[in-house]
């Protein structure tokens, strides 16, 4: 390597132009700091359910320690089809217009990369989830962020859309429930949203991976909607629900030229899927209704507690509809997110995430998960009453 | 079941007030209706959780197989009342299959068991016969394994 060569000029530009995660930087504080209580987790608390975790043991044992089809496991591809056509009402041939990823990370990747020509752009909410900007910079694309806000629940509205779409807009992506807020869209809410889609032309691709995690209310998914099923790149997994996400399984459903499109990323950069995530996949689609029933009402006693526990600081927080974050509003108390999020770490031992992390219009806010057992939750809401008190 | 049953099941010293905010109801109301729970017997105590292997105690439980003939008037209600009478007798229930009645019985020892079964148990008119097994290590109690497993650490901080 030459030594005169900056980094900056041995890396690819437009990856350069990509910020390094707000998450990433937090982590490296976080892990120097012994004994704290973290409401920064993604994912759930639960282990897998032990028999799901069993089914990749017994497959293990059997010998399972080979590629698959690149598609995924036929077997698994149908249950997935049954699963996705009882519950969100849409059926997917198994042998065409599925495909099984890892995690509905890779499927993002997948489904930006077989979609955007350079320049093309894509319509996101902000708050979102993480990677959605990155993926589309990644893949030549420019990422073009619609804010919500609080004041319309964090949801995304045809108004809000039409002030943002132009004539290279070529794609919508959307993730309800969603990470970080916890907002759930009902369907009168996604109706808009579709015929939006339809108006212009767009491809959707929708992250469901929240599905199962509604509370109060039926899941609605913007698939359902006449005229979307053609246009439409729907993603799951089983990280969350599941409480899976060290299976790294997720899947794509899609029409079968999108799905041989993604497929073809696919099999020249992953070849498939983990077998024994696979195999641990079936089990989950197959026998887990249960398990994930127990976990979501475990999840729905910690939100009221955790969300009575903000309204009780006299902090706004509104009531999430769905996932496992709440999504309360500090900006009152005179610190930005990032240093309330620290402050709070640092004096309380308390770690939660600043909302800025998830797009600019997230500042203001911080995300607490309550995937987190419920003795450290109320230890947490306890510090962090008495951290707003003190700022008061 | 009701959910304020099934979170005093799983912590049954849970503040009323962390219960009513899970529950989303008054404080006042979930105090009642425990209460109501206890007059009419739908909770009909608490208990600790003991893991009794950690203690060192002279103490042995066994398990007994009981077969009983059963009786014109009542079945196996008499006998089995009968039995369930006895200090030691811990739990019982009646059975289907090739015994009828299962008991749970605690000792401070083997001999002492050994002689319930004898004296006490075998003695009784319409029992049959009876078959012990004591227990030798306890895994799994009130749905709680008794040997914490090392915890797999998560990441503090993940999107
Ligand atoms: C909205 C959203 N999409 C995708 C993912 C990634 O999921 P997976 O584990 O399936 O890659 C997450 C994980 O936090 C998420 O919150």
């Amino acid at each position: 390597m030459s030594g005169s060569k900056s980094p900056r000029n041995l890396i690819a530009r437009h990856l350069l132009d990509v910020p390094r995660s707000g998450i990433r930087d937090f982590f490296d504080i976080v892990s120097t700091m012994k004994d704290v209580i973290s409401l920064s987790i993604g994912e759930p608390d639960f282990d897998a359910p032990w028999h799901i975790r069993e089914a990749s043991v017994f497959a293990l044992e059997k010998g399972a320690t080979s590629y698959t089809s690149n598609l995924g496991l036929l077997k698994l591809r149908q249950a997935i089809s049954r699963y996705v056509n009882s519950n969100f009402g849409v059926r997917y041939d198994a042998e065409k217009e599925i495909l099984v990823t890892v995690g509905v990370s890779e499927a993002l990747d997948l489904a930006v990369r077989a979609l955007i020509n350079p320049g093309d752009e894509v319509l996101y909410h902000e708050p979102c989830y993480v990677s959605y900007a990155p993926v589309v910079a990644f893949a030549h694309g420019k990422p073009v962020p619609v804010a919500t806000s609080m004041e319309n629940e964090f949801k995304l509205t045809r108004e809000l859309l039409e002030e943002k779409v132009t004539k290279k807009t070529r794609i919508l992506m959307l993730n309800y429930p969603n990470n970080p807020t916890g907002a759930a869209m009902t369907s009168a809410d996604l109706q808009e949203v579709a015929e939006f889609a339809v108006d212009h032309d767009l491809i959707v691709i929708t992250d469901e991976i929240y599905a199962e995690l509604t509370y109060g209310q039926k899941h609605a998914s913007i698939i359902s909607f006449p005229g979307m099923r053609e246009r439409t790149i729907f993603l799951h997994g089983f990280s969350k629900a599941w409480a899976m996400t060290g299976f790294r399984a997720g899947y794509s459903c899609a029409p079968p030229e999108l799905t041989e499109a993604m497929m073809k990323i696919h099999q020249y950069t992953m070849l498939c899927a983990p077998i024994l995530s696979q195999e641990a996949a079936i089990e989950a689609l197959e026998k887990a209704d249960h398990d994930v029933v127990e976990m979501k009402s475990a999840y729905e006693k910690r939100r009221k507690f955790v969300h009575a526990s903000f309204m009780d600081m006299g902090i706004d927080c509104p009531l999430p509809g769905g996932a496992f974050y709440v999504f309360p509003h500090v900006g009152e108390l005179g610190l930005s997110s990032r240093e309330f999020a620290l402050k709070l770490l640092d004096e309380k031992k308390v770690a939660v995430v600043p909302g800025s992390a998830f797009g600019a219009c997230g500042e203001g806010h911080v995300r607490c998960s309550y995937a987190t057992g419920l003795e450290e939750l109320k230890v947490a809401m306890s510090r962090i009453g008495d951290f707003v008190a003190r700022l008061r | 079941m009701d959910e304020l049953l099934k979170m005093l099941k799983e912590n049954a010293l849970e503040k009323a007030e962390n219960l009513a905010k899970m529950l989303d109801m008054p404080v006042d109301e979930v105090r009642a209706k425990i209460r109501e729970y206890e007059e009419t017997g739908v909770i009909r105590g608490y208990h600790a959780i003991v893991d009794e292997d950690k203690l060192d105690l002279d103490r042995v439980t066994a398990v007994i197989e009981v077969k009983v003939t059963p009786e014109r008037d009542g079945g196996f209600d008499r006998i089995a009342k009968r039995i369930s009478k006895f200090e030691s007798v811990k739990d019982m229930y009646l059975m289907s299959g090739t015994y009828d009645l299962l008991l749970f019985v605690a000792g401070p020892n083997l001999k002492e068991v050994a002689s319930f079964v004898s004296e006490k148990l075998a003695t009784i008119e319409g029992v049959t016969s009876t078959s012990t097994h004591f227990m030798l290590k306890t895994y799994k109690h009130h749905g709680l394994l008794m040997e914490a497993q090392d915890e797999y650490e998560r990441l503090k901080v993940t999107p």
